[in-house]
């Protein structure tokens, strides 16, 4: 029988929110001989924690939601058969692992063990062909930009490539920013090598003399881990470019939490030290960029890309995905899905295989997927049979973005949706243009209107003429795709904003304004543990019924009952102070 | 003044490195003060109201003094989606504060950001930098309670 050559526990963040460090804890005082490593994320945060015993005859046998006792980490160290983990072999099929190989493999920051899995091999292969090629190379493989807009990478780095200065500039977009993405997030805290990597061979193909990390402050641990392994690839001369006078610098600023500045240009001002407001292009950054130089601003994912696709070649790499998409994208699932994660497919996959196949989410429990974040729009159920890549998504109103997607359940308001993703534009607005400072500030007020129950039908033609205007009169992607959760939900779930203006009636009981907290009298207990809990005192303590002129639809009594018997209903279908007055 | 603020120069001097040096000051004091403006622009041979402009623009700098336990509820999409609005409007019940605030006794400041990227546990927040993920009414009461008892 084969025993376990180490023992790794996911310590990403979302590892360490459910538990993880209870769990290395519990390893460190029992695994004995065996070492105990930390790792980052191999996607399936909802089987967090999840331990991985590397047995000595290669093979491995994971383990999830792992408890952070003793008891549990003897039994794995005696590898049980009780709550092992195995990753199911339709996900297996439709996945295609090509960026996050190593993600949650590896120990995020031992050089070591990055370079004997394969890592700095694509770099040793860049720096054995000409800048040139190297450019040419990731032409030909056709990758588009990881975050969002979707522009030819290759190209890109062209473009900076044929500046002839001595100073150039090259920048890691890692100001994730879109709520509801966090593969970034991920590939930085779990294989912070491979980005840097991908950089150094970026700066290598280019002629950039100044390399950027802007990462937003809200990930720590991505810091944190950047940090070590740029220190580590220093100590062993990684950072030197055959033919460069000094070794390159690899340098991280944090963000300082604000939305806009994941646009090229904000971000280059919030680098000099500025607000961070976007400006007119042309010139592009790479005709002028960061005090004034040439640089070129590429996403995490798209760096992460590059040395895989160096070792394996452009040309392996135009194989994956679709005409006008090529190779993998990882997708982040959240919402109302079972397998809530990071999952990495080839473009070319359809919706449907990722929410229900991947994501575990019930056929007809689910209503659309909003696809990147605030900037992008909804898709509904019926057209889950599309293909995902960057064009297909975009003739449905909605964009690939940063790959976050956030599954919408038959449970929840669209038109709450779509107020929330217009608060959110509103308050990360910079105010520079009129369209998208006043015009969001209005679509806002009118959704804001519309949840309330005080919409009229008229207000849906205003959201469309307004949002239309937004669009065309911003300047920078943050304005101009801003209106499209309200127009795509417009777009496809009419009905709802309908009978929220016509009827007022709000059939996901979502709209705190448009339902009513009602107590079932036939299965209550009169244990009282909902008069208690409420925190404004509207439920009778003899009657255990709920005046809703009072109550604020916090759910508190809804959560605590024991026998489940309060609910929301239809506004008029609870009991109201008013009537009993009457 | 300027001994209170001496560790600026670890930030750097040019202009470029102004949102770093803020950082600095917040992560040292946890807020930035009158005197941190008067301080930073004057380190920075910037204008005090340029600095309060950088200072306004980013959501990260607090201009009060925040609590001991500072809560950055998530509001990021999985976890609205999930309920934190619900679970905004608990923790401000259970401790009598609103977005922004501290309580009287300086213990709990509450703040709602965009995403901790934990979306897969949604709903979740984060008290002083750690996560606390998947969160209902019972396990919010709970750690509220273990904060307080530390106290």
């Amino acid at each position: 029988m084969a025993s376990i050559k180490r023992i790794k526990v996911g310590t990403a963040s979302c590892g360490l929110a459910a538990g993880a460090g209870a769990v290395l804890e519990a390893f460190r005082r029992c695994a004995g001989s065996v070492p105990v490593a930390e790792v980052g994320c191999i996607g399936h945060c909802y089987a967090e924690p999840i331990v991985e015993a590397e047995l000595d005859n290669g093979e491995s046998v994971f383990y999830c939601r792992v408890k952070g006792t003793d008891e549990a980490a003897k039994a794995i160290l005696s590898l049980t058969d009780e709550g092992r983990f195995i990753i199911p072999e339709r996900r297996r099929e439709l996945e295609h692992i090509f960026v996050t190989r190593l993600a949650g493999r590896i120990n995020p920051v031992d050089l070591a063990e990055y370079k004997a899995n394969g890592g700095f091999k694509g770099l040793e292969r860049a720096i054995s062909m000409t800048p040139a090629q190297v450019v040419d190379e990731v032409k030909a493989s056709g990758l588009r930009g990881r975050g969002g807009a979707g522009f030819p990478t290759g190209m890109k780095w062209s473009f900076l490539a044929a500046k002839q200065v001595p100073d150039k500039v090259m920048i890691c977009n890692a100001d994730e920013g879109d709520p509801g993405a966090f593969m970034d997030r991920s590939m930085m805290e779990s294989v912070p090598f491979q980005v840097l990597e991908g950089m150094m061979i970026g700066a290598w193909a280019t002629g950039a003399t100044r390399l950027f990390i802007y990462c937003r402050a809200e990930y720590p641990l991505a810091i944190k881990h950047l940090k070590i392994a740029i220190a580590e690839m220093k100590k062993a001369g990684l950072d030197k470019l055959p033919g460069r006078p000094a070794p390159l610098e690899i340098v991280i600023k944090e963000g300082a939490g604000a939305f806009v500045c994941g646009e090229e240009t904000a971000m280059i001002h919030s680098l000099e030290g500025g607000r961070g407001t976007p400006r007119f292009r042309p010139p592009f950054p790479t005709d002028s960029g960061w005090n004034g130089l040439p640089t070129s601003i590429n996403n995490v994912e798209t760096f992460a890309n590059i040395p895989p696709l160096m070792v394996e070649g452009g040309e392996h790499f135009a194989s994956i995905g679709t005409e006008k998409g090529k190779g993998t994208k990882i997708f982040a699932l959240a919402g109302d899905v079972e397998n809530p994660g990071l999952t990495e497919v080839p473009l070319g996959v359809t919706l449907a295989e990722v929410v229900y196949e991947i994501g575990g989410a019930k056929p007809g429990t689910v209503k659309a997927v909003q696809t990147g974040g605030p900037s992008g729009g909804c898709i509904p159920a019926d057209k889950f049979d599309t293909k995902i890549d960057y064009d297909s998504l975009k003739a449905l109103g909605a964009i690939m973005g940063s790959g976050g997607l956030i599954v919408i359940g038959n449970h929840r308001c669209m038109v709450e949706t779509a107020r929330y993703f217009l608060s959110f534009t509103q308050r990360e607005s910079c105010g520079k243009c009129t369209f998208c400072r006043v015009g969001t500030t209005r679509m806002h007020e009118t959704l804001e209107r519309i949840v309330a129950g005080k919409g009229v039908e008229s207000d849906i033609d205003f959201l469309e003429q307004l949002g239309d205007k937004v669009r065309k009169g911003a300047l920078c992607g943050l304005g101009q795709t801003a209106p499209n959760p309200a127009l795509s939900t417009i777009r496809y779930f009419r009905n709802e904003y309908l009978a929220h203006v016509r009827d007022h009636v709000c059939e996901a009981k979502q709209c705190a304004a448009l339902v009513d907290v009602k107590v079932d009298p036939s299965k209550c207990i009169k244990c009282r543990l909902c008069v208690r809990t409420c925190p404004v005192g509207a439920i009778d303590p003899e009657t255990i019924v709920v005046d809703n002129d009072k109550c604020s639809k916090c759910n508190s009594c809804i959560e605590v009952c024991p026998k489940k018997t309060i609910s929301r209903v239809l506004r008029g279908e609870g009991y109201h102070s008013s009537n009993a007055q009457k | 003044m300027s001994g209170a603020f001496s560790y600026l120069p670890e930030a750097g001097s040019d202009k470029g490195s102004l949102i770093k040096g803020l950082q600095l000051v917040q992560s040292r004091e946890g807020y930035v003060s009158d005197d941190a403006v008067r301080a930073v622009s004057a380190h920075f041979g910037v204008p005090e109201a340029e600095v309060e402009g950088v200072l306004t623009f980013y959501a990260q700098f607090k201009r009060t003094k925040p609590g001991k336990y500072q809560i950055s509820i998530c509001d990021g999409t999985a976890c609205h989606i999930k309920g934190s609005t619900q679970i905004a409007a608990w923790l401000a019940a259970e401790l009598g504060i609103g977005n922004g605030q501290t309580t009287e006794d300086g213990l709990f400041s509450i703040e709602t950001v965009a995403c901790l990227g934990c979306c897969s546990l949604a709903p979740c927040m984060a008290v002083n930098g750690k996560v606390h993920a998947k969160l209902d009414r019972k396990s919010l009461t709970r750690i509220l309670n273990e904060y307080k008892k530390m106290n």
